[in-house]
């Protein structure tokens, strides 16, 4: 059923630090490599050697400038499903493929129900939602639930691909419907926030923005650069007097 | 968002087609016009064309089409679900009035039941197609309160001049079906213009700041996370330049307002075979001039996902 669950016993969900994320994209390809052959394979890619290269990811990483009167700075933005509270995504399906699982929150896909509609891609603000063109079916995120509950992995892997691939720790899972979880005081203590709170969506998913700048921070800038030759004239005359 | 063609004509052609159905089902089954053999199957066969037509073309751009039957399983959450299960769930009291008023020659009593229930069942099914619509809260020109009344308005005015233009046809025309077609063609150009004004003043709160969480400042896209075109930017990314929009915005006055305003205006003054070709003339530049409103309404649609892809 589409309808949503009135109550989920967790909130699983991904916790993003803006702060510490590079931009390497290995969470993006680590992702890909897990999923292809996962829950929701395969992730298709059209023409990938030729010129016009399409195909399905469940994680894209952007990057921004964010500008402000402190100065400008760079911000890699890792951008995949958010697990939303009120999805959508879910309730606009026809069909029943699209559900929010009642015991951890987490929002699938059931392939073999999946019409190829496409309206849950539109009625998700966040571009979550890819379809497989080959397939003829929509695919998501799925938090890697083929991997987060499965005993044939050590206990430290039970984690999402992106989570484990990520060499700055930018990437944390966990349950944020339990305010003792390790994610739930990270995200309060770095003043996690919520992507486009306005629509009303409520993501379970939360990003730690930029720390801000330290005063204390070694300068990088490098010194002005010393002319090549003295200027001629009046100038130049008192640099080489000067300079003696 | 990205105008399928298949999206475009499905909307366009049943919102003609229910709007025909509705008024041949109450003005039909009420005796206000006459039950007529030929009349009657023109009519409920031109309805019933564009109805099916529609609904056939709407499951072209579904990616698995045989699984389709599954799309009336949802409707206690899904507009597009409810929309399914009213268009089906209309196709019984239309067949009821089909076999009344055109096989049997009748109306009044049942068949004039059935009449007012197909015609509920038709605004019922708009609305759900409305409601599909302006339930999308990423697109703010959609998730307007102009959306669903522009379906219903647009219904009404379409399946007015074609029952005009059925009428004239027919030689049974009537000045009230005469003037309320033009009093609907008059009614939707009004509200598509109050739509385009609402739409150019529309401040959306959503920005590249609350779609990223970075506060304050400015957010400019940088890099995207791929070379080429994907899913989202093919189907949501789709941009129009406003010159275009001018222009097919003054098409669209022109093909589905003033010139079938112009033509059913001058139908009041016009012999009988000059008005026939007027009232059909009127129908089919409405139809097309409809294509091209439809057309806009998804080409200036935007979609927040274009937020990460630097749209300001």
């Amino acid at each position: 059923m589409t309808c949503l669950p009135s109550h989920t016993d967790k909130k699983l969900g991904l916790v993003i630090d803006l702060d510490t994320c590079v931009g390497c994209q290995a969470c993006v390809t680590a992702c890909k490599e897990w999923n292809t052959g996962g829950h929701m394979a395969p992730l298709t890619d059209i023409d990938p050697y030729g010129g016009h290269i399409d195909g399905v990811w469940f994680n894209r990483v952007h990057s921004y400038e964010h500008t402000t009167e402190q100065g400008g700075r760079t911000v890699n933005f890792p951008r995949s499903c958010l697990h939303c509270e009120q999805p959508a995504c879910v309730t606009v399906c026809p069909t029943g493929a699209s559900y929010k699982r009642a015991s951890d929150g987490i929002v699938l896909v059931d392939e073999d129900k999946c019409i190829g509609c496409k309206l849950c891609s539109w009625a998700c603000p966040y571009g979550a939602r890819e379809f497989d063109t080959d397939v003829g079916v929509m695919k998501k995120c799925t938090l890697c639930v083929d991997r987060i509950y499965n005993d044939n992995l050590a206990e430290e892997d039970r984690v999402p691909a992106c989570v484990a691939a990520c060499p700055t720790s930018a990437r944390h899972f966990g349950d944020l419907g339990d305010p003792a979880s390790a994610i739930s005081q990270l995200v309060e203590e770095r003043g996690g926030v919520a992507l486009m709170p306005e629509l009303g969506y409520k993501p379970t998913n939360r990003y730690l923005p930029p720390r801000a700048r330290s005063e204390r921070a070694v300068k990088v800038d490098a010194p002005a650069l010393e002319p090549i030759k003295a200027e001629g004239g009046f100038l130049g005359w008192i640099d080489r007097m000067l300079s003696n | 968002m990205h105008p399928a063609f298949s999206v475009v004509f499905f909307t366009t052609a049943t919102g003609a087609g229910y709007g025909l159905l509705a008024l041949l089902g109450v003005l039909g089954g009420l005796g206000f016009i006459p039950a007529d053999f030929w009349l009657g199957l023109v009519g409920m066969a031109l309805a019933l064309g564009l109805i099916v037509a529609g609904l056939l073309s709407s499951t072209g751009h579904l990616g698995r089409p045989e699984r389709a039957w599954r799309a009336f399983s949802q409707w206690r959450s899904s507009w597009l679900s409810r929309e399914g299960v009213a268009s089906v769930a209309t196709f019984i009291p239309t067949a009821l009035f089909g076999i009344g008023w055109v096989l049997l020659g009748r109306s009044g009593g049942w068949v004039a039941a059935a009449g007012l229930l197909a015609a509920v069942g038709a605004a019922t099914t708009v609305c759900t197609t409305g409601m599909i619509y302006a339930s999308l809260k990423p697109i703010a020109q959609w998730h307007s309160p102009y959306t669903l009344p522009a379906y219903l308005i647009f219904a009404g005015m379409t399946g007015s001049v074609l029952a005009n233009a059925l009428l004239q046809g027919f030689n049974v025309g009537s000045n009230a079906m005469l003037a309320f077609a033009l009093l609907a063609t008059l009614a939707g150009w009004g509200w598509k213009l109050a739509t385009w004004r609402y739409n150019d003043r529309l401040e959306i709160p959503t920005t590249a700041n609350t779609a990223t969480g970075l506060t304050g400042g400015t957010v400019r896209s940088i890099e995207w996370p791929h070379t080429e075109e994907n899913y989202l930017l093919k189907e949501m990314g789709f941009r129009i330049a406003r010159k275009h929009s001018a222009k097919l915005r003054r098409i669209t006055q022109a093909l589905a307002f003033a010139v079938p305003a112009v033509l059913l205006a001058g139908v009041f003054i016009t012999p009988w075979s000059f008005a026939a070709i007027a009232s059909a003339l009127a129908a089919i530049c409405q139809l097309a001039g409809m294509l091209v409103e439809r057309w806009l309404f998804f080409a200036e649609a935007k979609h927040t996902v274009t937020l990460y892809y630097g749209r300001q």
